[in-house]
């Protein structure tokens, strides 16, 4: 058989020159995920909502601190949704414009899930994994305290937190990111304790690896599956204390608002037959949840090990 | 005679066991993995050591190189006592000892390619290394233990169990050790693969003049690989000699045990031999026989057995025993009617 030497040959040293592109476990991951068509679904839906509160304002006929004296004392007859006045979503009981108010509320609900949850993620994560690598009393110490924590009833903390230092959004964002981390140390204390004894982290030990350095090259990567998929469960969790809080009055303050502060001023007025005002923010509201829950159900199938 | 690299004496590894629904006061149970070992190892010698499951063989790897708690006196051939320092002295020596782990693929962080892996001992040893030169070192070492060097992006996962445990050994190689320590590194592996990954650490061994200590319960592997093997019982030397000496000449009636075990490739050999049966399970470490370990299932214990712990006694060929020599006929048939029989408490 005829082979051309000289190009087999080029061939072959050309592959070997080359650098293979190695397939992350993160790469395999993603195929899972991409594959999986709710969670894609999901995905989707968050990208919207998000798009939604960062440009939706430009459409915006009214901006969210007009009031319409037009529709004002008639908001039954005048005030529902419509292209033609401008008012996509409606107006709420003052005449505001409900579409630039849900943008607005989109926004802020979003930001508070997700500050809370990466408060979460990047505390508890270390605080989990310092306290499961380093173990013995040390161990006992952190997570004795986080116990403690856990104990306190953080919804009552939390509002004498906001009824003594005063009504504001960053009063808010503290009080949420106190309590959520601590869940998310736990489970990542556990993990770690599955992880510290892998053959892979001894040798690390063997070789002379400083502890921090473990910590974050080989523990926390190979936590952050279990630590991803419980930041998206986390997300939604963050914006559901957000709104009761603020559905109870104390959470964000006029003038600005969020899914809770719209929900329960529509939930107010749904006798009146203005039931846009409760509709259009609880449509945002669930649409939402449901796409964390199922990024979050995806991400989990897709990281899940026992895959594999 | 030659300075030894590593020489190890009265090692000792204890361990305080506290059980679940102890007082706070009540003192805790030890645990003795190891319980005085002795040897030196020679720069470039192989030290096989064999024992069955549970003798310290791996614990006494450990706390060579300060992963396990220990006492006793380890001098590196500087002088200096690899047992009781602190991290940051022992950083230092960190790079002359490395190790070579049983488990190929759980020795590797799944989350980091090939050559980060391969490069961690480099980079913790050499922080100012520059990142091509690094690069370069790592595509040299993968080449020397066998892989291809264009695979440095690939991940522990897209390789098979002998290419993940070349990974393991250019790991331990790359800053240039002294010694390694293999514990049971071929273990995890098919047969097939065993042979190419131990003749690799041959070939290692006489390019770079490495010493070894290689752990292993397969007895035909550590013959092919050591130069003198050292034979472990409930965290005791019972026996180190020269292996060629070793498996001619076994001394001990544990050794002899162990060797008669191992099967003979011929059906008809195989039938003929005679088998030393050991009676019973190794007893608990928690709460070793008085006096020589082995004495409860040892087909020549006597009294005096029971009452003094046997001193490693002899030159070159070692023995822990009171009565050495080979078993005779008489002996062994003694033990198999031993076992047939249910051994009164």
């Amino acid at each position: 058989m005829v082979i051309e030497q000289a190009k087999m040959q080029s061939l072959a040293s050309r592959m070997v020159e080359h650098e293979v592109k190695g397939r992350s476990p993160w790469a395999d991951a993603r195929k899972r995920f991409v594959r999986n068509k709710a969670a894609m679904a999901g995905l989707v839906i968050l990208i919207l909502v998000a798009l939604f509160a960062l440009f939706g304002a430009h459409f915006a006929a009214w901006s969210n601190e007009e009031l319409d004296y037009n529709v004002m004392g008639q908001v039954r007859e005048l005030g529902m949704p419509s292209i033609a006045s401008g008012h996509y979503f409606g107006t709420d009981d003052l005449g505001r414009d409900v579409y630039a108010r849900t943008v607005q509320g989109t926004g802020i609900s979003l930001m508070v899930g997700i500050v809370g949850a990466a408060i979460a993620v990047i505390v508890g994560t270390l605080y989990g994994a310092t306290a499961g690598y380093v173990g013995g009393r040390t161990d006992q110490i952190m997570m004795r305290t986080v116990d403690i924590l856990m104990s306190i009833p953080y919804m009552f903390v939390l509002i004498l937190l906001l009824v003594i230092f005063g009504r504001s959004i960053g009063m808010l964002f503290l009080g949420i990111g106190l309590i959520s981390w601590l869940d998310m140390s736990r489970i990542v204390r556990g993990q770690t304790l599955t992880l510290k004894n892998r053959e892979y982290i001894e040798a690390a030990r063997a070789t002379g690896v400083p502890s921090w350095k473990i910590v974050l090259r080989h523990i926390v990567p190979n936590l952050l599956g279990v630590v991803a998929v419980y930041a998206t469960l986390l997300v939604p969790l963050m914006i559901l204390t957000e709104s009761f809080i603020s559905f109870l009055g104390l959470g964000v303050q006029e003038p600005l608002t969020s899914w809770g502060a719209l929900i329960s001023e529509g939930a107010g007025t749904m006798n009146y037959g203005t039931l846009w005002q409760l509709a259009f923010p609880l449509f945002f509201f669930c649409i939402t949840l449901f796409g964390f829950f199922f990024v979050g159900d995806g991400l989990r199938d897709a990281l899940d090990p026992k895959d594999r | 005679m030659t300075k030894p690299l590593l020489d190890v004496k009265d090692l000792r590894v204890t361990f305080h066991i506290r059980r679940d629904g102890d007082m706070p006061w009540a003192l805790p149970r030890q645990l003795r993995a190891v319980g005085g070992v002795d040897f030196a190892l020679k720069p470039g010698e192989t030290l096989g050591i064999v024992g069955e499951s549970g003798s310290g063989k791996s614990t006494l790897a450990r706390a060579l190189i300060g992963l396990a708690p220990a006492t006793g006196r380890a001098e590196w051939i500087d002088g200096a006592d690899l047992i009781g320092m602190t991290p940051r002295q022992m950083l230092k020596y960190r790079a002359d000892i490395q190790m070579v782990f049983q488990d190929p693929l759980a020795s590797l962080n799944p989350r980091m390619t090939v050559g980060q892996i391969i490069a961690e001992p480099l980079t913790t040893h050499h922080p100012g290394l520059k990142r091509d030169e690094v690069k370069t070192r790592v595509k040299e070492m993968m080449e020397k233990v066998g892989l291809l060097p264009n695979q440095i992006n690939r991940y522990p996962h897209e390789f098979s169990g002998g290419q993940c445990q070349r990974i393991g050994i250019a790991r331990a190689l790359i800053v240039e050790p002294k010694l390694i320590i293999c514990d049971e590194p071929v273990s995890a592996l098919d047969v097939s693969i065993q042979a190419q990954v131990i003749n690799l650490l041959i070939k290692l061994q006489k390019e770079l003049g490495l010493a070894l200590i290689f752990i292993a319960h397969d007895l035909a592997v550590v013959k092919h690989i050591s130069d003198r093997v050292l034979v472990m019982y409930l965290g005791k030397v019972m026996e180190i000699a020269s292996s060629d000496d070793l498996y001619a000449n076994p001394q001990h009636p544990y050794t002899q045990a162990l060797l008669s075990a191992v099967p003979i490739p011929d059906p008809v050999l195989e039938a003929e031999k005679s088998v030393v049966p050991l009676v019973g399970d190794l007893p608990s470490p928690m709460n070793p026989p008085s006096g020589c370990v082995f004495r409860t299932r040892c087909p020549r214990a006597q009294s005096a057995c029971a009452e003094q712990v046997p001193a490693l006694m002899g030159e070159g060929h070692q023995v822990a025993c009171h009565f050495p020599g080979p078993l005779t006929e008489a002996e062994i048939a003694a033990v198999a009617a031993r076992e047939a029989r249910p051994v009164p408490a």
